[in-house]
């Protein structure tokens, strides 16, 4: 049972990072139709550009643990939404009215960019995060000691989800994000500017994804510059099966992946961790192409 | 002139669809366009509502150029559409229809006030405000497109084609609500099929006849006359 609780802890933290880079695939992909490929990079960026921080700038000195991670976040979150909005400006909004594949193959370009920069700015080898400022308390659960960290990182990121559900679904702007995904065309004649709404899409999503690079950062210490590989085709799995485009699908959809790799890497084997997030995948797509929360009500004509 | 379209030509890829139309809507006026399938009918809304740009000629609104605005400032001139089909937003709700309508307008008592009156206007709407957008009939879809349109207080309502596949007493409903509407000080354009209901209830209309506006008359006029008695009344 103990080992139970530990591994579903250790899902729980990782799904959160997954859920967290899976909306920037998910919102991406409601607004435009399009999978941001370079995102996993954008989330890569973030975890590089944290660790730049952190250790450049000595925060933790000054500020206090706690501060410094909270000040680099936000840090995190601003530059990579910056570059977001930039990509969008540089890479897909000149093909918008293209063929979907020009802007495809223009997103594997961006990502192949992002990734070799980040190879020539930090070098090839791993990068270790500072070690101290990780959490190693532990919390009793129940008789389970439970490492903080991980309740820090799923608090944190449910935090965030609930700060963009609320946005999305409480706020004019997040229903005229809905709009714009749902007919961008009926969306402009309510006097909806579709131009503004993406590029805020593309500010929000990368945002969230820097803050999951600095969180995989804290959690296993080191990164590396094609970290985006793994954590962005997790993050698509998860977007896939909450439902791509859905946003609740994505939190969902990434969280379940965590716990369901966490698990089935206690119970069956470490070596297949991977191969069992890639036979969700399989299995979604054969058996609710949609994903779990997808396409909930047919509109009428 | 309040609405004006000075020799409008709209182009879609290298198929001219609007060959160079004239035509105004005076401020309080209902204004039919007449045409068959293919006409260019929900061309010319388009293009007034700025979703398709024109290759050459102008559209003016009090003087002003529209036809250089994108589509979301167009709408901030007061110019709203309900569209053909109606394209209400499905996955949401009537009552997250209604303000996306209002959009434009952070005056939220006006906002409330517009509510009121349109569940007035369409009581249906009123009882299924909670409900999702894409469960509703094709007439109450149309109700909410047209509700939806009006939320944004405009000075003009393009509609089209709002009888589309609608029962006749729906249909009968929604142009008793056009009257009411206009009569509240809104300039309507109205794009119909129903050729007959829409002269009965303009005050002048024009024909559009494969890209060409060929007749402009007042209603009654329009209504007496054999050759459109002849393509458009079925007599």
């Amino acid at each position: 049972m103990e080992e139970f609780f530990l591994q579903l802890t250790n899902g729980l933290a990782v799904g959160g990072i997954y859920a967290l880079i899976a909306l920037g695939y998910t919102m991406v992909y409601g607004v435009l139709k399009l999978i941001n490929f370079a995102h996993g990079d954008l989330f890569a960026m973030g975890a590089y550009l944290g660790f730049t921080l952190l250790v450049s700038l000595g925060l933790a000195g000054t500020l206090g643990k706690v501060a410094a991670v909270l000040l680099v976040i936000a840090l995190v979150m601003g530059m990579v939404a910056l570059v977001g909005y930039l990509l969008e400006r540089v890479a897909y909004r000149p093909l918008r009215n293209s063929s979907r594949l020009s802007a495809v193959v223009s997103a594997l370009g961006a990502s192949i960019f992002f990734q070799n920069a980040l190879m020539l700015v930090y070098g090839a080898r791993y990068q270790v995060y500072p070690g101290d400022l990780r959490p190693e308390g532990f919390f009793n659960v129940m008789g389970v000691e439970i490492p903080t960290v991980r309740l820090i990182l799923f608090g944190a990121s449910v935090l965030l989800m609930l700060a963009l559900y609320w946005l999305i679904n409480k706020t004019r702007i997040g229903m005229a994000i809905r709009a714009v995904a749902i007919d961008q065309r009926a969306a402009r004649l309510m006097g909806i500017d579709v131009n503004r709404i993406i590029a805020l899409v593309f500010l929000i999503g990368p945002a969230l994804g820097g803050v999951a690079g600095v969180m995989v950062g804290l959690y296993y210490g080191q990164i590396r510059y094609d970290m985006s590989l793994l954590y962005g085709l997790k993050a698509f799995i998860a977007a896939i099966l909450g439902g791509i485009g859905n946003i609740p699908g994505a939190m969902i959809g990434g969280v379940l992946l965590g716990v369901i790799e966490a698990l089935g890497a206690a119970y069956i084997s470490v070596a297949w961790k991977d191969a069992i997030a890639f036979l969700v995948l399989i299995l979604i797509l054969i058996f609710r192409p949609t994903g779990l929360l997808g396409e909930r009500v047919a509109d009428k004509l | 002139m309040f609405l004006e379209l000075r020799d409008l030509h709209v182009s879609y890829g290298k198929v001219e669809v609007l060959h160079g139309i004239n035509a105004h809507v005076e401020e309080g006026e209902i204004v039919t366009i007449l045409g068959a399938n293919g006409a260019g009918k929900t061309t010319t809304l388009t293009a007034i509502s700025g979703l398709v740009k024109p290759s050459s000629g102008g559209i003016y609104f009090e003087g002003e150029a529209l036809h250089t605005l994108p589509s979301h400032e167009v709408v901030r001139r007061g110019i709203a559409q309900s569209p053909e089909g109606r394209r209400v937003f499905g996955t949401m709700t009537v009552l997250e229809n209604l303000y996306l309508g209002a959009f434009t307008s952070r005056d939220k008592s006006r906002n409330k006030k517009n509510l009121e009156w349109i569940f007035g206007l369409f009581p249906r709407l009123d009882e299924r405000k909670q409900q999702l957008a894409g469960t509703l009939s094709g007439g109450e879809q149309q109700m909410l497109a047209i509700g939806r349109a009006l939320m944004g207080s405009p000075r003009v309502l393009l509609l089209d084609e709002p009888s589309l596949g609608l029962a006749p007493i729906l249909v009968r409903h929604i142009l008793e609500a056009v009257k009411t509407i206009n009569q509240s000080g809104v300039t309507v354009v109205l794009v119909e099929q129903n050729a007959r209901a829409a002269l009965k209830l303009a005050s002048r209309g024009y024909v559009l006849e494969i890209g060409h506006m060929v007749m402009e008359d007042d209603a009654a006029a329009l209504l007496a006359n054999p050759e459109v008695q002849n393509a458009y009344l079925g007599e």
